[in-house]
């Protein structure tokens, strides 16, 4: 795809986001949007994925470690055409497959159920270190929060992976900024996180979230690099493409009203006509 | 119930408003958090008392070991987070650093259940009381209200030794503002005479349980209510007295019926008078997304619910 259809998709993304959080009355919309380009960059050009097979044995995998940030995956799947679009308004409610946080064994496309934040790492190595053992070519994709690197387990799970080389794996770490309760260097700061990593036998690059050409250039040498795993750490804006909801804490795990939902769509629809006119 | 003339609150309220009441009475009293103030309610506390509020970060298992630390020098450590957390991810830290050296350390779970709604299964534990009743000397209470959850916290914060506190997200009714009422760690709380059938019940199912036995007493059935808020220690005397009394015991619970509250007045009564008891709760399967009381009645723990289920029991 060229940058012009990623950011078309992306933009597509963002309203299936806010779309679902609006219809759920709740759910995370924060982290999905400063995500979002990052969703569609992998299952829109970086993933071998196959969205009529999307339990192919030899398909690249995913696992949202931050699982909170369901609405970008679901989003991200049903354009993809893992599943109908309109189904995105089912988030969240009684009997939908679109459960509050991602659970592999409801929904077609996802790889691992996540929610408890800090797991989800391990669980990509293990889907690693298993193409490794079974001499599969498959990779291994998983996205943490800046927040969710406080738990521990994600350390024990670079430090294995860094010992290991378990260099078909890649991590993305999604430095929007902020957490919950605040700011992440506020609450209990984590960086440098590059510096951390590198010592850790990571192949460490930084890039700009939201410029496409970085994120392509970003795993294209992510897949050079052999006897290391790859850690992209990505800045990004929280809330990115709603301009009320950038950079605020508070919209973190809120949903939009219908007022503020329409605004959302007319913002996002302008960004996405001047992408066409661009 | 008419749920439009009761005073609803949810525990997790109750908790943080409790915490700034103890703040105010005791300067030991230190409150930590995992990156959930807002929704733990312990941003009341944070408010009134910055320097005692110590935010850990998204890192629940370190804010354990540190509490534990903490108590060892005279703190007294309220640890909160969401119950799959607090009990569930800490389960091994509170068991060895908390529950064998016996601790003076507070865990303050709110999230408990499938009442958290729309977070769906990985937020809804259902496995809390039973983790934390296998420790021994753990205390664990799970109050049905916001004046129980008050007094809890309260008992907690004056009574040495680890304590476990069940919180609910969800608002419920306010059923304990009498004046008879009294609070006491490990004595039941008879809600409602009878000599038929006695339901024990915890947290949100008190309230729930009570509507079923007013449907009960229309088809001329006389349950009697018992609030087994603490159910380690439990009231073995008062939960013996009920069963002998009726013959026909019932259990509720928003939990698993594999080790809470149910499994809890089993142990009782398989030893010293068994009886048949029917536990009714989650049946060894996963919560859902979707709203609290659309869950309560789909999972079959709404009044309406507890109340079929007694009668196809029976
Ligand atoms: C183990 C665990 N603790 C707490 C939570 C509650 N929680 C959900 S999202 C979140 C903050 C995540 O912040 P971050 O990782 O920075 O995510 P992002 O900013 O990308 O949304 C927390 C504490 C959780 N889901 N899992
Ligand atoms: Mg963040």
């Amino acid at each position: 795809m060229t940058n012009k259809e990623l950011q078309l998709t992306a933009a597509n993304v963002r309203k299936g986001i806010v779309t679902a959080v609006h219809s759920a009355k709740s759910g995370h919309p924060g982290g999905s949007l400063s995500a979002a380009d990052m969703f569609t960059y992998l299952y829109f050009e970086e993933m071998n994925i196959d969205p009529k097979n999307p339990k192919d044995p030899n398909r690249d995998r995913f696992v949202l470690s931050k699982g909170h940030t369901a609405p970008g995956l679901y989003s991200t799947l049903a354009n993809r055409g893992y599943f109908p679009v309109e189904d995105l308004t089912t988030l969240r409610k009684l009997g939908s497959y679109l459960q509050g946080h991602p659970c592999m064994t409801e929904t077609p496309g996802v790889d691992m159920s996540t929610g408890s934040l800090g797991q989800g790492v391990s669980t990509a190595v293990g889907m690693a270190l298993a193409a490794k053992l079974n001499g599969d070519s498959y990779r291994v994709y998983t996205l943490t929060g800046d927040g969710e690197i406080q738990e521990g387990q994600i350390w024990e799970a670079f430090m294995f992976a860094g010992a290991k080389k378990i260099d078909n794996l890649t991590v993305i770490i999604d430095n929007n900024g902020l957490q919950i309760d605040g700011k992440i260097e506020d609450v209990c700061s984590p960086y440098p996180i590059d510096k951390k990593l590198e010592a850790f036998n990571f192949n460490v690059i930084c890039i700009d979230g939201h410029d496409f050409d970085q994120i392509r250039d970003a795993f294209a040498k992510a897949k050079e690099c052999k006897g290391q795993p790859t850690a992209i750490i990505m800045k990004t804006t929280k809330g990115k493409g709603v301009s009320y909801m950038e950079n605020q804490a508070g919209w973190h795990g809120k949903a939009p009203n219908d007022e503020e939902y329409e605004q959302a769509i007319k913002e996002l629809d302008e960004q996405i006509a001047k992408i066409g006119e661009a | 119930m008419a749920d439009c003339e009761v005073k609803k609150i949810a525990t997790r309220e109750s908790y943080g408003n409790a915490l700034v009441e103890l703040g105010k009475k005791n300067p030991n009293v230190v409150v930590l958090d995992a990156d959930l103030a807002g929704a733990t309610k312990t941003s009341t506390f944070k408010k009134e008392f910055p320097d005692r509020h110590i935010d850990c970060g998204i890192a629940e298992a370190n804010m354990t070991g540190i509490a534990a630390g903490l108590s060892t020098c005279g703190k007294i450590p309220f640890v909160s987070s969401f119950a799959m957390f607090a009990a569930g991810r800490n389960f091994e830290q509170v068991r060895n650093s908390i529950g064998y050296p016996h601790l003076n350390v507070k865990i303050g779970a709110t999230h408990a259940g499938i009442t958290v709604g729309e977070d769906g299964a990985s937020h809804q534990c259902l496995e809390d009381v039973a983790l934390m009743r296998t420790i021994p000397g753990m205390t664990v209470i799970v109050p049905s209200d916001d004046i129980e959850a008050k007094a809890a916290v309260m008992a907690a914060a004056e009574t040495e030794g680890p304590f476990y506190m069940r919180f609910g997200r969800a608002a419920v009714p306010v059923i304990n503002d009498r004046p008879d009422y009294k609070f006491e760690v490990g004595k039941a709380v008879v809600v409602k005479d009878g000599t038929d059938m006695v339901i024990f019940a915890n947290g949100v199912c008190v309230a729930e349980a009570l509507g079923a036995a007013e449907k009960l007493a229309a088809d001329g059935i006389n349950a009697a209510v018992v609030n087994v808020h603490t159910v380690k220690p439990i009231d073995k005397d008062t939960i013996l007295e009920f069963a002998k009394k009726t013959n026909r015991v019932f259990t509720v619970e928003e939990h698993s019926v594999i080790g809470g509250l149910g499994s809890a007045v089993c142990d009782v009564l398989s030893e010293n008078y068994p009886v048949k008891v029917k536990k009714i709760g989650v049946y060894d399967r996963f919560g859902k997304s979707g709203p609290a009381g659309a869950l309560m009645k789909e999972f079959q723990l709404d009044a309406e619910g507890i109340y079929n289920q007694i009668k196809a029991a029976l």
